[in-house]
């Protein structure tokens, strides 16, 4: 009774709690989802935004340990989550003759679509992390245009004999009974849809899992002290170079297994979608949810990703509506006026409830 | 001689970015911000100066100052309502504001202009040098394009460097606190440099449409991207370095798809500059900055 | 911690908007759709309670809302004249927004499908249209894409032409079709010249689709490519291309791309002195209405199509007057093509005797039986058929551009 007692207490210790207070929202969630689903009470619409939003949460719980995490602005995440999505394409597009059950595809074309991002990340990596603040920036906004590019002007195809490939110009020969997985620009076509919600569901616990347990490790503790000021992080021992990296790293696989998510869940995919418009759709969740706070980070996620399709009804002037309530929230959230009585209101329903800690805060 | 040509070519495309450019590195310079907003403020010039020349019928010259006006005008208000009140913000949430209005400018032109494309008028007389026996042609517009460029580039030197207004600019972007205590207005300077900002982004505008004169909403958001590769490739906050940035990727783009390959150009400038920067981590011009223990 | 709390704070005051926008969406799902309609289509005389609801989406917003709008514009015109006229078949319009987006266009679906839709437009441009294709199939709804042109509308299989959706139809041409049209006229027209020079946009369906069969079939017909140079997205520089084909020596120019590049191009090869036969297809259609555009670049400029604006037939000059005189705009061929569509499937439910209080599966199998069976008279064409796999089959007509109007070739 007493261990029992001493578990939940570390749960929803203050160090932990907020990681806690993450699986809560995704599994409360889920269930109600699920819920509605079976009551029926759930529209079409949004049960199509199911999916997306489980690879947006994932692709921006990754990009926020890059950026909050690890503090480097990173403006290349949609670059990744092509990588996956292609290469989940792919693997599902060829695995299809031989493992008819569409699960166990997915999960393969997740792994593969991670490791690949994961692959990508470390060689876009060296280069990248040599760099500081904007300079950084524009060169993983770089690398993410040339990946688009590239997979822009990739041809390949799947037939009897095994994979074609070809680069810039199309051609494959396919065989009888062949199919172009990624025709260029056109992207992937006719692409069987197996993403599902719970696997969904269960991408994003698993990032949970893995950027908690990176953070609360000693390799996690480095990577913030390396944030907040590198050179006293050097004198202490710790390898910039490599804290970086694995934070950059283990960002890009995330965003990998969310394209490969995304990927099967649409019929059709085109590289341009992966811009960088993309990017900075994910770093605005990000920076909205809170620089290192992952349960931020998905709330403002499914909000955002919401939003649009809310606003619906106002026709042509939905999209200026969703500009104007970013912009609002921006300002909002960094007014001095605003954030004195948004903490008088959290203090006052604190002091209710723990009115030590609340003095601890003080 | 056809290499002389797509060179040419290249420093007219990069004359225009460079003075987006010029825009871009003027505002972070002194701002620290990345106006990502800056390419649909040119946009918003486009369209002014479109209709100044149509449907009001007024002269070139007078067109492009009533388009600087306006954008102008709209940098500061924009200045004013959306970026002061962050002034002590994170740069990132200044970021995610200014894609914001980004975003609005360009949903507002699309609700005030409509969607569908517009053409800009010809407002250059439509004939070219001929050198080498005719073999090669310079078109006027790609001639004034790039003497713009430079009268633009000389006269904010001058003005950072010889005005005591360019001087308070460049006191605030050096340090901020400092300027204050000496007593400079530093909001003031700051709306400034939106002003200075906008207004030329009217003349990349005009310069823009003249050669390529397809008016949408979403005019600006390439060349928008451009630009700001081109002002962290010369060094952002270096005016000589937006310069020579712009020239330089608008060179390259031209010569990568001459040579190389038109589907891949934009990969290739990308590459180029991810080279430059791990040769010169700030950028051609940018000043190295020494770390603070 | 300051600073975590505020974020925290604001994004408690974003959601409680959204939650009081998200419950009021919830709530009366019906209610706000008819409203937006209602809003949206003012002109649109009431429709009684016997209309069939007809559903669509296209790029309302971003860098293609030029084609969207045209679609809903067109489509709402002729909803308002169908309805004008009393007949049994009336209709409710609902054109939804999905920015030239697969993952847009499929929220948009099934905001239509939670809004009862029976009858579709599907979508206006080819890549979404390929992403809610097997979503109808699925639903079994009928739908007719206006101006989606790509084989991967209609087909599951679009490299071997197989696994036809069956209940998906185009109105427009396929592009392959285009391809060979166009290879076709050059062939049967050499004295215009054979060295063929080809930009194409290469990250567009549509220019991609026709390209590629042009050039199979050229080389069968003595045509000689001597260039193909690409774009893509909103490039607008095209003198590395020009110069190119004007080195090679081409004599004609064949551009299987929209309006807006087109422009640019015919004026950046003016400014160089280069002046080939220029040679469109139906994407060109629309260039002598934009608005500024002077027109003297575009004399003598060959194109396919199967609508002109300034065509002499009554139907042709009473849309264009209808359409101007509402949006005050000249209508473009995707604009033609959703008027059409909207009354093939007025055509076809009459013919087919269909009610609105049919299910849709119902509904969709009738239509599918009418469109393989009818013909069809519009302003894209006349005697228009369909085959079982959804592609349309109607004349494209050439006509050259002549002192600023189109003027019909005589073969």
């Amino acid at each position: 009774m007493k261990t029992e007692n001493n578990f939940f207490k570390k749960l929803f210790a203050k160090n932990y709690r907020s990681r806690t207070i993450s699986f809560l929202i995704i599994i409360v969630g889920y269930i109600a989802v699920e819920a509605l689903m079976m009551s029926g009470n759930l529209s079409s619409m949004f049960q199509s935004l199911l999916v997306p939003v489980t690879c947006y949460i994932v692709a921006a719980i990754g990009l926020n340990l890059n950026v909050g995490v690890s503090g480097e602005l990173n403006l290349g995440q949609a670059g990744f989550m092509c990588i996956g999505a292609f290469s989940g394409v792919c693997v599902s597009g060829a695995l299809a003759p031989f493992i008819s059950n569409g699960i166990v595809r997915l999960l393969l074309a997740i792994i593969v679509g991670a490791a690949l991002a994961a692959l990508f990340g470390m060689i876009i990596g060296i280069p990248v992390l040599k760099l500081q603040g904007d300079y950084l920036a524009i060169v993983t906004l770089a690398f993410g245009e040339i990946i688009k590019s590239l997979i822009n002007n990739m041809y390949i195809g799947f037939d009897s004999e095994g994979f074609q490939f070809s680069f810039v110009e199309n051609k494959l020969h396919l065989g009888p009974g062949g199919k172009a997985l990624i025709s260029g620009p056109m992207g992937a076509t006719g692409t069987e849809r197996i993403s599902t919600f719970m696997i969904g569901v269960l991408l994003i616990l698993a990032a949970l899992f893995i950027v908690y347990n990176l953070m609360y490790s000693r390799s996690g503790r480095a990577i913030m002290a390396c944030r907040d000021n590198r050179i006293a992080a050097e004198s202490v021992g710790i390898h910039v170079a490599n804290t970086k990296m694995l934070a950059f790293v283990v960002s890009a696989s995330l965003a990998g297994a969310a394209g490969a998510l995304y990927g099967l869940n649409y019929s059709t995919l085109v590289p341009s979608k992966f811009g960088f418009n993309l990017s900075i759709l994910i770093l605005v969740y990000v920076v909205l949810g809170g620089l290192g706070n992952m349960t931020g980070t998905i709330i403002s996620t499914i909000v955002l990703v919401l939003l649009p399709e809310l606003l619906r009804g106002l026709a042509d002037y939905r999209m200026i509506i969703y500009a104007v309530i970013l912009i609002i929230t921006m300002i909002l959230t960094n007014n001095d006026t605003f954030k004195g009585w948004i903490a008088k209101l959290k203090n006052s329903l604190s002091f209710k409830k723990q009115p030590k800690e609340a003095e601890a805060h003080e | 001689m056809a290499f002389l040509s797509y060179l040419i070519n290249g420093l007219s495309l990069g004359s225009v970015y460079a003075i987006i450019a010029l825009g871009y590195t003027m505002v972070y310079g002194i701002a620290k911000m990345l106006n990502f907003a800056h390419g649909d403020i040119m946009m918003v010039g486009a369209y002014v100066a479109f209709f100044a020349l149509t449907s009001f019928g007024i002269p070139v010259i007078p067109s492009v100052l009533l388009s600087m006006l306006a954008t102008t005008v709209l940098g500061v208000v924009i200045e004013r309502l959306a970026y002061k009140p962050l002034r002590h913000a994170t740069s990132l949430s200044v970021l995610i504001t200014a894609i914001g209005v980004s975003y609005f400018l360009q949903n507002g032109a699309q609700l005030l202009w409509s969607s569908s494309t517009k053409v800009f008028p010809a407002i250059i007389s439509n004939g070219s040098v001929k050198l080498f026996g005719g073999e090669l042609q310079i078109s006027y517009l790609t001639l004034v394009t790039i003497v713009v460029c430079i009268a633009v580039m000389v006269c904010l030197t001058l003005f950072i460097n010889k005005t005591k207004t360019g001087m308070a600019m460049r006191a605030c972007s050096e340090d901020k606190g400092a300027a204050t205590l000496m007593g400079i207005n530093v909001n003031m300077i700051i709306s400034i440099t939106f002003a200075i900002g906008s207004g030329i982004a009217a003349i990349a505008a005009v310069l823009l449409c003249a050669t390529y004169p397809t008016l949408s909403p979403t005019l600006g958001s390439m060349p928008g991207i451009k630009a700001f590769t081109a002002a962290v490739f010369g060094g952002i906050g270096s005016i000589p370095g937006a310069f020579l940035g712009g020239l330089m990727l608008g060179v390259i783009e031209i010569l990568a798809k001459a040579y190389v390959s038109t589907q891949l150009s934009d990969a290739i400038v990308f590459a180029v500059l991810i080279i430059v920067l791990l040769i010169k981590p700030t950028g051609l011009l940018g000043r190295k900055l020494s770390e603070k223990v | 911690m300051k600073f975590e709390k505020l974020l925290k704070g604001g994004l408690a005051a974003l959601m409680a908007v959204s939650m009081a926008a998200c419950s009021g969406g919830n709530s009366g799902t019906t209610e706000t759709t008819t409203t937006t309609d209602g809003g949206e289509t003012t002109t649109e005389t009431t429709a009684g309670a016997g209309a069939f609801k007809l559903g669509g989406s296209g790029p309302l917003s971003g860098g293609a809302a030029v084609y969207g709008n045209a679609v809903k514009n067109a489509a709402e015109l002729a909803v308002a004249e169908i309805n004008a006229k009393g007949g049994a078949i009336q209709f409710e319009l609902n054109m939804q927004d999905d920015e030239h987006d697969a993952e847009k266009a499929v929220n948009a679906y099934n905001a239509l499908k939670d809004w009862g839709m029976q009858v579709s437009l599907c979508t206006v441009t080819s890549a979404p249209g390929a992403a809610v294709a097997p979503l109808y199939q699925e639903d079994q709804t009928f739908a007719i894409t206006p101006s989606g042109s790509s084989l991967a509308v209609i087909f599951a299989d679009a490299d071997n032409q197989t696994g036809e959706y069956g209940n998906v139809f185009q109105m427009c041409f396929t592009d392959p079709n285009q391809g060979v049209a166009s290879a076709d006229y050059l062939s049967a027209h050499k004295d215009l010249g054979t060295k063929v020079a080809v930009i194409y946009k290469n990250d567009d369906n549509y220019s991609t689709g026709i390209y590629n069969k042009f050039v199979s079939e050229a080389k069968e017909k003595g045509l000689e490519i001597v260039y193909a140079g690409t774009f893509a997205g909103e490039d607008n520089d095209f003198n590395v291309q020009l110069t190119k084909a004007k080195e090679e020596g081409a004599e004609i120019l064949f551009l299987p791309i929209y309006y807006q590049p087109a422009s640019t191009i015919l004026k950046q090869a003016n400014d160089m002195d280069y002046k080939p036969v220029v040679f469109g297809v139906d994407g060109m259609d629309g260039i002598l209405s934009m608005e500024g555009f002077d027109t003297s670049l575009a004399e003598g400029v060959y194109l396919l199509t199967p609508f002109s604006a300034d065509a002499s037939d009554d139907l042709t000059k009473n849309f264009v007057k209808n359409y101007q005189d509402k949006y005050g705009e000249i209508p473009n061929q995707f604009a033609a093509d959703a008027y059409d569509a909207v009354y093939a499937i007025a055509q076809a439910l009459e013919a087919a005797g269909c009610t609105n209080d049919m299910s849709n599966a119902d509904i969709c199998s009738a239509l599918c039986k009418q469109f393989t069976s009818m013909t069809f008279n519009g302003l894209t064409g006349t005697d228009v058929t369909w085959n079982p796999k959804g592609e349309v089959s109607k004349a494209p007509k050439a006509v050259i551009i002549e002192n600023g109007v189109y003027v019909g070739v005589e073969d």
